[in-house]
């Protein structure tokens, strides 16, 4: 049942794929502005915009330049940057790694410590919980490029502890790639941490109240078994939503804090395409990113199915 | 009896939910006529149909057979625009004083709508009726500019009935409107649906689970079970001497507010039906044959049809009358009192009454 | 047109002041100050030709890098421009652009939301599906896409950013009206002759306001952050103009000479995303608190002056008590002060008997026995009083101690039978998880004993209910289960609430049956709560009645039907519509019950009674209990005759 599960989620992921390119090919396509020109500048010759336009084949009808890069896109080949002339399937893999160890870790982090948080808000109001509240709010609010760049002024620039920018491969130097870490996970955890504490202490407290639970203490089981097992289990279904969409609000949050220290990941590759208006380059991260999303809501379904049985059977 | 033409007529009404695999029948083949001034009590238990019947003589839900009639037109089929002009005649009051009323508008406004949907826009018109139902249902003038949150649940459903008489109807549905209310609250409204009746010549479409409540009120009773009518007749007549062993189970379950007369009754409710399989609609029997203590392999064969009982009244049973002089005991049920003796011994008195210290 | 009514009129309703939606957000001082500072942001932004000190692109290279001065308030940039002046301008872009994605984001999903919740169908199912597709992608990517075609347009890019944002408020929008599709006032509009636009739209959209409110600031919100964040990677404006995002970018690279000019701009960033946050929260708060209930009637509690006579006295006959409750006192702690819910409440259960509270809503029945079982709901506690256990008073007990007791000497059962078990596990595993607490029994022992258990409370099929889930079940069943689950410890004491309430009639009478046979093959006593006089009828030794958070009549429930004690008890017996056999008239209580808390001094019932005198208002009404077994809290007792079930002279 769990593997009909994943099939289905998979099955679904490919018109997701497939819509999300020809979407980005089409905006690319239908947006008004002349792409080549954009592309060539204001000084550039006639002949240079000539050129440029017949080898990005502006002159072919849409549907033939789509045809095209679809077939090569399923062969897995994305085209070529345009201004490295480097394949984009080689720039965009050698940068997964930072982002990857980026994201995943301020993931993780904000699940882990947000959950904590919230657990002990919805069990202990008073104090905490007033702190739960200030954190979301906090976390929210200040944006991750100011919250980075404070942090490197404190820690790096002030007290030289932790690299200001720059990113350490973890074959390298393990201590270098975990201090690299520190400041852009802990940036980038800041706004993650505060909605999953949010929603764990939410969830919780409205589980809490549930009929079922005063029938398991009028039983006479003890707190901490009724709350860590049913009433954590009850809750974990809205925790683990949102943990899924922190990974992509980080995921979105790591274009921008990439550039803050200076990552070599695909988020700083991403406005460094923008900026130079390199479009097979931009449409490629796009396709990693939509992969990334699909892996994480399959992996949000199937924990979803682990945890409540009537998704399963559905 | 009443001579008048019908004001409801619902004939051989067939209602489903779902499609395909999850297909359901909820009304079977029922028919039901409610005459001008007339009360009729429809009473049932969850899955039953009554209030499916309701939501489909409403519009609410499509009729895939059979007919509704409302002063001689069809209306069964009707679109909405069609319908409209028959919710003057025909209004309904729910369940659920919480919910039937709108909690960011006036009692006013509320009140008003009606009139304003039939196209009444006159501002002072409006006013002087609202006034005047406020007052016909026993709520101070006060209440037009309040909130329903400012009113208890029977308050509510003096409002909810305010409303169903704004257009002046003829005949009211009445959802278990009283459910949901306290038995002295309960009083109240009861009362004031008759001398409203009274007032207003109105016709009641009563909608209950509650035997007592429906026998003060009714003058004629449908009782339901798995979306068809398993016997009608004159209120007294049907719950003083049930055609129905149906009927018959659903009185008995009804513990009455007599610990001396409840204790005689006990013995028989529990030999009125059987434990049953799941109460699944089989089609091609009668519903109740599952936990019925009389059924024979007819009744588990053929549908029963609706037929003359005692009286004016008809019933839907191949029994009748027989299961009447058949002996009380009738059949032993399916859980013996063997089978629990033997899973209580786990659990002697004896383990119950030891001093279970509690230090 | 003769009523036989009270002759006491319907009493007025309280007209509770009631605060607009707008005073009650402007009552918390959190959302004054939020709404304040965007007022200002807004009307400042505006007259920003008017009130910015400098021209934003002046430089100066003579004041380059300074902090504030009294020259320039919050210092300048690296070209020597006053960093004040451009936050002003820089307010201007920023707030255009949350206008543009606001705009998008509101035109296009709360229609959508309306359809898609409203019509249902596949409708709904195709917007639904869009909607996911389009939420599913991290928005600033395909922005950037965006951007990469028509560089520094940030007006393309925020619409494009609202587009990209409108899935989110459709869902909110389509969840409220999928919520209000189901109440009943819609059927009843419908019935009453109006259109589905009309519906919509008279309906509909005033109670989805709210929510989208909420979502509307909140985008607003991330708007900000958005803007902000693409001008920081200077994706918009260019070198001159001047942007919040822009000024950080450009504070970053001095940031090892001057972290201040760093300040200015994110501060501004971070308090406007906050007020935004703390705006929406605000609204989603008072629109609950303006639909919710009537605000409670607080009174400040003062503990009653006892007469000796209330004190101490188990008022039940003499035999040993199982459980014996001693003048329980419960408050409800809201809005800082404390109503009293239950107030002097006394009586006593002994070995092997059924006794009923019996009352209507409000009357503090339920509350009573959530008391004695310390499963209050939060904000209420027991503020007085005692409840003893064989002697020992449960209330001094700690926490760990009175576990113990959980199951083994009470169990309970509650009215929603469904809602009682846990979803997530099977019937089996609870039962069996309850056993192996109690029993301290292994796996193996546990499974077995729990098929005994569903097998003693009559379920067909014990194997397949036991591999079952909660919501499987039909309620008649889930209720047998749990009174499975409450027997499993073997308890002397059920509580029992409103255990059939929510069931068929026929399923009642079943589980009565259940109840009784278990009582009396196992001898424990049940406290049941009920409303219904016909369950009192059937199952209860002793019933005592509650009114207004008191206990007004308590006696054995023969004498009680043949004789009542008290006019409460009497009036809702004769208001019963057996009652009216062959009378076309109920009986009824006039009036209506006091709202919580604010009960009248002397008898709480008097305002309501046909026989009330003035000696019942002179005080606090003592309970009497010079007859044998029986209380009563009437001071007339003595003088009037009240009719049972049988007797019909109590109406006047």
């Amino acid at each position: 049942m769990m593997l009909r599960l994943v099939a289905r989620r998979l099955v679904l992921a490919v018109p997701l794929l497939f819509v999300v390119s020809t979407s980005t090919f089409l905006l690319v396509a239908l947006i008004p502005g002349n792409i080549a020109r954009t592309i060539v500048g204001a000084q550039a010759t006639e002949q240079q915009y000539l050129s440029l336009r017949n080898s990005l084949g502006l002159e072919l009808p849409l549907y033939t330049r789509y045809w095209h890069w679809l077939e090569r896109a399923l062969h897995g080949n994305l085209g070529v940057s345009l201004f490295s002339q480097q394949s984009v399937t080689s720039m965009l893999d050698s940068r997964l790694a930072p982002t990857l160890s980026l994201v995943i870790g301020a993931t993780a982090v904000s699940a882990l410590v947000g959950v904590a948080l919230g657990l002990v808000g919805a069990l202990r109001p008073g104090a905490i919980d007033w702190l739960v509240d200030v954190t979301a709010l906090v976390g929210l609010a200040v944006p991750s490029f100011f919250l980075g760049l404070v942090l490197v002024s404190w820690t790096a620039v002030s007290l030289r502890v932790l690299p200001a920018i720059g990113y350490v491969p973890m074959g390298t130097s393990l201590s270098g790639w975990l201090k690299s870490l520190v400041l852009p996970v802990l940036t980038l955890s800041a706004g993650g941490i505060a909605v999953v504490a949010k929603q764990t202490r939410d969830a919780m407290r409205d589980v809490l109240e549930r009929p079922f639970i005063r029938t398991l203490r009028a039983s006479g089981l003890s707190s901490r078994s009724i709350v860590l097992k049913h009433a954590l289990r009850c809750a974990a279904i809205p925790i683990v939503t949102v943990i899924g969409l922190v990974f992509i609000g980080v995921l979105s949050g790591a274009v921008v804090v990439e550039s803050v220290f200076a990552f070599p990941g695909l988020g700083s590759l991403a406005v460094q395409a923008t900026s130079e208006s390199d479009l097979p380059l931009i449409q490629g991260i796009v396709i990693y990113f939509t992969i990334f999303v699909i892996a994480v809501n399959l992996c949000v379904d199937i924990v979803y199915g682990l945890l409540d049985p009537r998704v399963r059977a559905a | 009896m009443v001579t008048e033409a019908p004001l409801l007529e619902v004939r051989a009404l067939k209602v489903v939910y779902g499609s395909g695999r999850k297909k359901r029948v909820a009304i079977d083949d029922v028919s039901v006529t409610v005459v001008a001034g007339q009360t009729l009590g429809l009473v049932g238990e969850s899955g039953s149909g009554k209030s499916t019947l309701a939501n489909a003589i409403l519009g609410l839900v499509p009729v895939e057979r059979g007919e509704i009639r409302l002063a001689g037109q069809d209306i069964s089929h009707a679109s909405f625009e069609q319908r409209r002009p028959f919710y003057r005649q025909l209004q309904a009051v729910f369940q659920d004083p919480y919910s039937s009323l709108n909690p960011v508008r006036t009692v006013g406004q509320t009140l008003a709508e009606p009139l304003w949907a039939l196209g009444e826009r006159n501002r002072g018109v409006i006013g002087d009726r609202v006034r005047a139902m406020l007052a016909s249902v026993g709520l101070p003038p006060e209440a037009e500019h309040q909130y329903p949150r400012q009113f208890s649940g029977g308050q509510r459903q003096r409002v909810a009935i305010a409303r169903a008489l704004m257009p002046s109807p003829r005949l009211v549905i009445c959802d278990e409107a009283t459910s949901a209310l306290d038995m002295s609250i309960q009083a109240g409204v009861l009362n004031l649906l008759q001398d409203l009746q009274a007032s207003r010549r109105l016709s009641f479409l009563f909608i209950s689970h509650d035997l007592e409540v429906v026998r003060h009120l009714c003058d004629w009773v449908v009782v339901l079970y798995g979306g068809q009518v398993m016997e009608q007749g004159p209120t007294a007549t049907v719950f003083d001497a049930p055609a129905h062993p149906y009927t018959r189970a659903l009185q008995l379950a009804s513990p009455v507010a007599d610990p001396r007369l409840q204790r005689d009754r006990r013995r028989q409710a529990e030999n009125s039906t059987r434990a049953g399989g799941p109460r699944v609609h089989v089609g091609k029997s009668c519903p109740f044959a599952p936990r019925c203590p009389y059924a024979q392999t007819r009744c588990w064969d053929e549908r029963p049809l609706l037929r003359t009982s005692d009286g004016p009244g008809q019933v839907a049973c191949h029994r009748f009358p027989e299961w009447r002089s058949e002996p009380e005991e009738g059949p032993v049920p399916v859980h013996s009192r063997v089978s629990t003796a033997t899973a209580s011994a786990a659990y002697q008195p004896q383990a119950f009454l030891d001093a279970r210290s509690m230090a | 047109m003769t009523s036989i009514i009270n002759p006491l009129a319907e009493r007025q309703p309280v007209p509770l002041a009631r605060p607009s939606f707008s005073r009650h957000l402007l009552r918390r001082p959190v959302a004054l100050c939020a709404v304040a500072f965007l007022g200002v942001l807004v009307v400042v932004s505006v007259a920003a030709p008017l009130l910015a000190p400098y021209n934003p692109q002046s430089q100066d290279l003579t004041r380059v890098l300074t902090g504030p001065t009294g020259h320039n308030l919050l210092g300048t940039d690296t070209l020597g421009r006053d960093v004040l002046s451009r936050l002003i301008y820089g307010g201007r872009r920023s707030l255009l652009s949350i206008a543009e994605g606001l705009g998008v984001v509101l035109l296009l999903g709360v229609p959508l939301g309306l359809v898609a919740g409203y019509v249902g169908g596949w409708t709904d199912r195709l917007l639904s599906r869009l909607g996911e597709l389009v939420m599913a992608i991290p928005a600033i990517i395909l922005i950037l896409v965006v951007l990469a075609v028509v560089p520094h347009n940030e007006d393309i890019a925020m619409l494009a950013f609202g587009l990209l944002g409108a899935p989110t408020i459709m869902r909110v929008v389509r969840g409220a009206t999928l919520a209000v599709r189901e109440e009943q006032y819609i059927k009843a509009a419908r019935v009453s002759g109006l259109t589905h636009l009309r519906i919509v739209t008279r309906h509909v959209l005033p109670r989805v306001q709210g929510p989208v409110i909420v979502q509307a600031s909140l985008f607003a919100a991330y708007a900000l952050l958005f803007e902000t964040g693409i001008a920081y990677l200077g994706l918009t404006g260019n070198a001159a103009s001047a942007t919040w995002g822009g000024m950080v970018a450009e504070a970053s690279t001095v940031i090892e000479q001057q972290s201040w000019l760093l300040y200015p701009p994110g501060a501004i960033i971070a308090l406007t995303i906050l007020a935004l946050g703390l705006l929406g929260s605000a609204v989603r708060d008072a629109a609950v608190m303006d639909e919710g209930g009537a605000a409670l009637r607080t009174v400040p509690h003062t503990p009653r002056a006892r007469t000796p006579a209330t004190m101490g006295r188990c008022p039940d006959g003499d035999a040993p008590a199982l459980l014996s409750v001693v003048d329980l006192e419960v408050t409800l702690s809201r809005h800082g002060g404390a109503t009293p819910v239950v107030d002097g409440v006394s009586f006593a259960v002994r070995a092997g008997e059924t006794v009923g509270l019996v009352g209507e809503s409000g009357c503090g029945k339920s509350v009573t026995a959530l008391a004695v079982l310390r499963l209050l709901p939060r904000g209420m506690q027991v503020s007085g009083g005692r409840v003893l256990w064989e002697g020992t008073d449960l209330l001094g007990l700690r926490g760990r101690d009175f576990d113990r007791l959980r199951g083994t000497a009470f169990g309970y059962v509650s009215q929603e039978p469904l809602a009682s078990l846990d979803p997530t596990f099977t019937i089996g595993s609870q039962l069996a998880e309850v056993l192996r607490h109690h029993d301290d029994a292994s796996r193996r022992a546990a499974k077995v004993r729990a098929l005994e258990l569903l097998r003693l409370v009559e379920l067909p099929e014990p194997k397949h209910v036991a591999s079952s889930r909660s919501y499987e079940l039909s309620g008649g069943m889930a209720q047998r289960v749990a009174i499975a689950l409450a027997l499993a410890g073997r308890p002397r004491l059920l509580v029992a609430d409103e255990p059939t309430t929510a069931l068929d009639v026929t399923v009642q009478a079943e589980i009565l049956a259940l109840l009784r046979r278990l009582q009396a093959e196992t001898g424990m006593s049940v406290l049941l709560i009920t409303h219904n006089w016909g369950v009192v009828a059937d199952i209860c030794d002793r019933a005592l009645v509650m009114y207004a958070g008191q206990v007004v009549e308590s006696s054995p429930v023969e004498l009680m039907f043949d004789e009542p004690l008290h006019p409460y008890t009497s009036g809702l017996m004769n208001s019963h519509p057996a009652q009216a056999r062959g009378r076309p008239r109920l009986a009824t209580i006039g009036g209506n019950p006091p709202s919580l808390g604010d009960w009248p001094q002397g008898c709480r019932f008097a305002p309501r009674c046909p026989y009330s005198a003035a000696k019942c208002r002179a005080g606090d009404i003592p309970p009497d209990s010079s007859r044998t077994g029986r209380m009563s809290r009437c001071v007339r007792v003595d003088e009037i005759s009240l009719g049972g079930h049988g007797d019909r002279s109590a109406l006047a």
